[in-house]
């Protein structure tokens, strides 16, 4: 073992692999198995109360997804990780072993949409309730935070308003509360921003995206400092006996490493979104390529950006890349790299068509940009929510769900940026030719 | 990975009048004092060179209590570990099926690492037992911390590792961190078991 610190992009191909032992494979192996067996009964005994490590059960943990989770941890300078199915279920799992019935939550009200509903309709009907705060000023959450609350949280890049997280700003505020700060970084990466570096505690990405790269398949990771007091006023649950491992607690037995071990043994042991090990060994494969992808997502991303504000057929262009977005101070502070490469545009309404028209017929005319529901591909996606998603609601209820009829949404691939260039211009040509 | 006990980890302050005294580590004076560390312990790679060379443990302030930590590290010593692995506590007859001894001078051999969980005002006793008994290592474990105590043990000659947990730092190497999915900061590109 090297007596250095190794950079980024090594530790990208080598966290979490080191050569097996006995067969030398040097790949990542992929641990097929439902179950492991144990060496006998004290084994066994010693394994169940957590007072030693060992695989147990792929539910709980699996060789092939501890060495996508240990890469991802290292990428993101956390302590470690837990990998689940989906980012959606890496989200639950945390909220879930934070809050309960008659906790609240305190959430930027720009979020994805599958978290907004997660909140909104789910984890309320469960009792947690929600404050979506429509600001990205840190003292509009300190607002928002009551003695209910339990979490602030947000996403370092929001999509479609291109919006960055004012991270430290959010951190000061939720820790002056004894609060932690959750942020979804899945539009950043490690790559173009480390949360934690910034005060975040916990940070929550959809592999499916950027990390593993490809959009071949699902997963979601939560990562953690080891920096936050877990054991105060609002979390009781770390600082008192748990029956189910026998009466341990877990801010006492495990310290730094007390949120993501509960996490494990208790919401992935009852709630069960595991990710599975064929799909942990793609996501690890695809974080090996991670910096240089994203370098050239981020290349690219300027490159449409700035053709899209020049052409005279788009009315508004929401990337924090550009001098012209509101952010663009702050996501030269956060994203020095670049703010991503998933931002949304908008076509402009002519004499005799209307955006959302225009949107419909742009979208139905791209032949390289692949559409379709998803982000962080190496492909070029698109998708106009006006004709899609909220295809069933009017002008004036778009208008007041912040959807206007000309947004695309664009997540820019890594193909030749001319190419990407060449297809979105053919598109608008296109959905302008009068019929 | 085990914190120093059930209870608040402590921090030994050392006041003008030449007394000491414990605050609770995480008190806003406790982190104060934490940024404060002058004293640099052993880094990983040396840590690792200690546990590797090492063949006996001895446990002070081993506990029979199941949800104590110094239960969970002695049974994955026991479990986990080829160390020989000796109790130390002069208040129990038995921990772990094995033989709890009154003190260190009573053990049977010179244990290669003496692995305390002590408050911290309590370690310069300690370090002068470990040094009466000849072992090279004191290992005082995480959420323990006494700065002075660190810079007298080293005077004493004695390697000196504090705040850590010999669990962890253990699993750090053997692949048990890993299992997990915590960072292990470990990368090789050589055939090593996990």
């Amino acid at each position: 073992m090297a007596d250095r610190e190794y950079g980024f992009r090594t530790r990208a191909i080598h966290a979490g692999n080191i050569p097996d032992q006995v067969t030398g494979a040097r790949a990542l192996p992929i641990y097929q198995t439902s179950a492991f067996v144990f060496d006998d009964t004290a084994d066994a005994a010693a394994r169940f109360a957590l007072q030693k490590y060992g695989n147990i059960y792929s539910r709980l943990a699996n060789p092939t997804v501890a060495a996508f989770e240990e890469r991802v941890a290292s990428l993101e300078g956390g302590i470690g990780a837990v990998a689940t199915a989906s980012g959606l279920s890496a989200q639950f799992v945390t909220f879930a072993s934070l809050a309960g019935t008659g906790d609240h939550i305190v959430a930027s009200a720009n979020l994805y949409g599958g978290s907004i509903t997660q909140l909104d309709v789910t984890l309320r009907r469960f009792g947690v309730e929600t404050t979506f705060v429509h600001s990205s000023d840190p003292a509009d959450y300190a607002a928002a935070i009551t003695d209910k609350t339990k979490l602030v949280f947000a996403e370092t890049i929001a999509n479609p308003s291109g919006e960055i997280a004012d991270i430290e700003g959010l951190a000061e505020v939720a820790h002056a509360q004894h609060l932690p700060l959750i942020i979804d970084s899945t539009i950043a990466t490690p790559y173009l921003n480390r949360p934690l570096e910034w005060g975040a505690d916990v940070v929550i990405h959809s592999a499916t995206k950027f990390l593993g790269g490809h959009g071949t398949t699902l997963g979601g990771v939560v990562v953690e400092g080891g920096r936050f007091h877990w054991a105060n006023e609002h979390f009781p649950k770390f600082d008192e006996p748990t029956p189910t491992y026998g009466g341990l607690n877990w801010h006492g037995i495990f310290g730094e490493y007390a949120f993501l071990t509960r996490l494990r043994a208790e919401q992935l042991r009852d709630i069960g979104p595991t990710l599975a090990p064929h799909s942990a060994w793609l996501l690890a494969q695809g974080v090996e390529t991670l910096p240089f992808r994203i370098q050239a997502h981020v290349d690219n991303a300027r490159i449409v950006a700035e053709w899209l504000a020049a052409d005279p057929r788009i009315e508004f262009v929401n990337w924090a890349g550009l001098a012209s977005h509101p952010h663009h101070e702050r996501a030269n502070k956060y994203l020095p790299k670049g703010p991503g490469s998933v931002f949304s545009f908008g076509v402009r309404a002519t004499a005799t068509q209307s955006a959302r028209e225009i949107g419909q017929k742009f979208i139905e005319s791209v032949d390289l940009a692949s559409h379709l529901a998803n982000i962080g591909d190496a492909k070029t996606l698109v998708i106009h929510p006006a004709s899609t998603t909220h295809a069933q609601l009017t002008e004036q209820q778009l208008a007041d769900a912040g959807v206007l009829p000309g947004l695309v949404r664009l997540s820019v691939g890594i193909e030749d940026p001319e190419d990407i260039v060449y297809d979105l211009d053919q598109a608008l040509s296109a959905a302008l030719k009068e019929n | 990975m085990s914190a120093a006990s059930t209870l608040e980890a402590q921090e030994t302050v050392s006041l003008a009048n030449g007394l000491t005294c414990e605050v609770p580590a995480d008190s806003p004076l406790g982190k104060l004092l934490k940024s404060q560390r002058t004293w640099v312990g052993p880094n990983a790679k040396e840590r690792l060179k200690i546990l590797r060379a090492a063949k006996s443990i001895a446990i002070v302030g081993a506990s029979p209590n199941a949800a104590r930590a110094s239960y969970f590290v002695g049974t994955y010593l026991l479990q986990s570990s080829n160390y020989r692995v000796y109790f130390v506590n002069p208040m129990a007859d038995e921990i772990l099926g094995h033989k709890a001894y009154p003190d260190l001078a009573s053990l049977p051999e010179v244990p290669d690492i003496v692995d305390v969980f002590r408050k911290g005002s309590d370690i310069p006793g300690v370090i002068d037992e470990v040094v009466a008994v000849g072992a090279k290592t004191i290992w005082v474990q995480l959420g323990i911390w006494n700065q002075d105590a660190a810079i007298y043990g080293e005077s004493k000659g004695l390697t000196v590792v504090m705040d850590r947990c010999i669990k962890i730092e253990h699993a750090r190497f053997n692949g048990g961190l890993h299992l997990l999915g915590f960072d292990t900061g470990q990368i090789t590109s050589r055939k090593t078991i996990r």
